[in-house]
């Protein structure tokens, strides 16, 4: 995608076509000669998961939206003719809701090694942020689909979510209530959502796309965190990473099928399965677990207002991460201390996702606290001061030496 | 390396800790035991005499209450499902009377037929309501997936790869297993029912099924515990009455995924080998 291809194709339809829209030459250099760091793990194919989780998702769910009626008294129903009269719409229905957690599961696969290896740094600062615009864009989609099911669950969740914006001094029950399109959760409010829920989708595409230019500009980072020197540091994208991220892909999808026909339920909650009910309070109202982490951020705030903007901020702070981290090194391979701070992130995100399925109560809280304060310490205080002591190793001086060395 | 994994175990050993601490204020819920079921597992399928028990079980009593308005009479005929026969079918949907409009506009009651839905046992949610204390009986059409308990960690771990996926038909079959004597000191308002396994104990239901309730005509034992599984059975087809094509789909596509990663991972060793 950087620069003109040289490349002619050899078919003369193909060579008619590319003189006047040079598309053949586009997907050559940015699908097969691309150059890729020839000592890329497979943490790399997460990207290519992703694209193709998006894919799936658009493609199931646009075929769901033909049977999926959006009315409060409508929906819940038209969800069950859907399991059961529609052909194969028991399955459209589960790859799609089991679709989104897979989604979910890859992208924080894909941050945490973006985390890792330092792919935010110089030169992919712009990659990362549209990465997380991308991360932001999907975390509204997941949220307003699982509403559209107006189960329990789903009701309640609109509820606790759209409150959120309560907190806002002053004009908050204002904003409430324009969101809602009335005075409480309502048709009005499941009808926008469906509307958003089948636009984010492809506004996620537009961003996914100039993620990847990006990308093709930059060139991908690697485990090495070192830029790729000459010809002996790459292979090209085909054949090299098409079957490797191919091989990673099906095995994916083999998890992916396990949820979808064997435990298709797993992962909702049984109180969805229960028509939403305004006038009765489930025990208990929690979030899908990709959210759990930030919903237990929330509650660690005994503040309100304090709590959303903490929430908001766990997710913002990462826009500044390029920043936040003050160290030249990318890859944590080559920083012992960075990385022994990276694992203990990850503890702390395990950690809050787990007491965001638990009451805010005791211990709870008490943990939930610790949890929070690291995560934003990891950010604001950990990272600035770590670029500044810490003693890095020696990096290898180029890719393939590093490859070199690791099999010696 | 080991700082890492010394952290690593400190925050097993803590959140370990956490798990073992008490629960709070969450409403008590008893642990069901588990039942044995035909449509547990990645070949699972559903018993169909049970599912023809389950019914009747279902239509004699639980229909007094129990709208089940996702169910047609045709669902009772399908492959997967209790595979009564088409006849069987016919002269069941004819016991039900169904509200229509004749040709003139007026309201009128006619037999049922199989592309029907049940129709609800109340006219309507108020009078559900006013018929049971203030609280409509749940419809039954999703019951099944609609029930369950916390299985905690690290079970819920263990979950993903033994495939328990029946947390509701155990809940119902330990539910209606599950009336007793209060406990001394158990405060049980007038209207409620003691029942060892529904979230905290007081259920609004009266005991639904007593030993003998139900004729068996296959020589099934008539016990309260038969009943307990054999409606949970039929009330897990009857939200998941694409059980057992979704395991049998699944079983194939497993294979194929299977096959298609190993030809990759074979090819992509090849293709690598030159670079490595």
């Amino acid at each position: 995608m950087s620069g003109p291809s040289t490349y002619q194709p050899t078919n003369r339809a193909l060579q008619w076509l590319e003189k006047r829209l040079p598309i053949s030459g586009l997907i050559h250099s940015s699908f097969i000669a691309y150059p890729t760091p020839r000592n890329l793990n497979y943490w790399w194919t997460f990207g290519g998961i992703l694209s193709m989780m998006l894919g799936i998702q658009i493609i199931t769910g646009i075929v769901l939206a033909m049977h999926y009626t959006p009315h409060v008294d409508l929906a819940f129903k038209s969800v069950e003719i859907i399991m059961r009269d529609v052909n194969y719409g028991w399955l459209l229905r589960y790859l799609h809701a089991n679709g989104a957690a897979m989604f979910f599961f890859a992208v924080y696969a894909h941050i945490f090694r973006g985390m890792y290896y330092g792919s935010y740094k110089e030169p992919r600062e712009v990659l990362w942020i549209l990465g997380v615009i991308i991360y932001l864009l999907m975390m509204a989609t997941g949220f307003m689909g699982y509403v559209l099911v107006w189960g329990q669950m789903s009701f309640w969740a609109a509820t606790v979510i759209t409150n959120l914006f309560s907190a806002i001094p002053g004009i908050g029950d204002t904003i409430v209530t324009w969101l809602w399109g009335g005075y409480a959760v309502g048709n009005p409010t499941l009808n926008r959502f469906y509307s958003l829920h089948y636009l984010l989708p492809f506004a996620i595409a537009g961003v996914v796309v100039l993620h990847v230019w990006a990308l093709h500009v930059a060139g991908q980072n690697n485990p090495a965190g070192v830029e790729p020197k000459s010809d002996k540091d790459t292979v090209p994208f085909t054949p090299y990473a098409t079957i490797k991220d191919g091989f990673l892909m099906v095995c994916f999808c083999l998890v992916y099928a396990w949820f979808v026909f064997y435990i298709p339920n797993y992962l909702g909650h049984p109180d969805n399965y229960i028509p939403a009910n305004p006038a009765v309070t489930p025990a208990e109202i929690v979030p899908e677990w990709y959210y759990l982490p930030f919903y237990a951020i929330l509650r660690a705030i005994p503040n309100k207002l304090l709590g959303v903007i903490a929430l908001f901020s766990s997710i913002g702070i990462l826009a500044f991460l390029p920043w936040l981290d003050t160290s030249k090194v990318r890859s944590a391979r080559y920083r012992p201390l960075y990385r022994q701070f990276f694992w203990l992130l990850i503890v702390a995100c395990i950690g809050l996702g787990w007491l965001g399925s638990k009451p805010p109560e005791g211990i709870y809280v008490i943990l939930a606290r610790v949890f929070t304060f690291y995560y934003f310490a990891y950010f604001l205080i950990v990272l600035p001061l770590l670029g500044l002591f810490e003693k890095t190793k020696p990096l290898p001086n180029s890719i393939s030496e590093s490859v070199l060395q690791a099999k010696a | 390396m080991n700082t890492q994994r010394a952290l690593f175990a400190i925050a097993v050993a803590g959140l370990a800790l956490a798990t073992t601490a008490p629960a709070f204020a969450q409403i008590e819920q008893v642990t069901p035991p588990r039942q044995k079921w035909a449509f547990s597992g990645p070949f699972g399928k559903f018993d169909e005499a049970q599912l023809q028990r389950g019914f009747k079980i279902y239509k004699e009593v639980c229909a007094n209450c129990h709208s089940i308005e996702m169910l047609t009479f045709r669902n009772l005929s399908e492959p997967g499902g209790p595979t009564f026969s088409e006849a069987q079918v016919e002269a069941v949907a004819a016991e039900y009377k169904i509200r229509d409009l004749d040709d003139l506009g007026n309201s009128i009651e006619r037999a049922g037929r199989p592309a029907d839905h049940f129709p609800p046992p109340f006219a309507n949610e108020a009078t559900a309501k006013a018929a049971n204390g203030g609280t409509a009986p749940p419809d039954m059409s999703t019951l099944a997936k609609a029930r369950g308990y916390q299985r905690g960690f690290p079970w819920f771990l263990f979950d993903i790869v033994t495939q328990y996926q029946e947390q509701g038909p155990d809940y119902i079959a330990a539910m209606i297993n599950g009336y007793k004597a209060p406990p001394k000191g158990f405060n049980l308002p007038p209207s409620g029912s003691y029942n060892e396994y529904f979230p905290g104990h007081n259920i609004g239901m009266p005991q639904p099924l007593q030993a003998g309730q139900v004729a068996y005509d296959d020589g099934t034992p008539t016990t309260v515990e038969q009943y307990g599984r054999d409606v949970a059975a039929f009330l897990m087809w009857a939200a998941e009455p694409h059980l057992v094509q979704r395991k049998r789909i699944g079983f194939q596509v497993m294979i194929f995924l299977i096959v298609l990663s190993g030809l990759l991972y074979f090819t992509k060793k090849k293709v690598w080998s030159a670079v490595h």
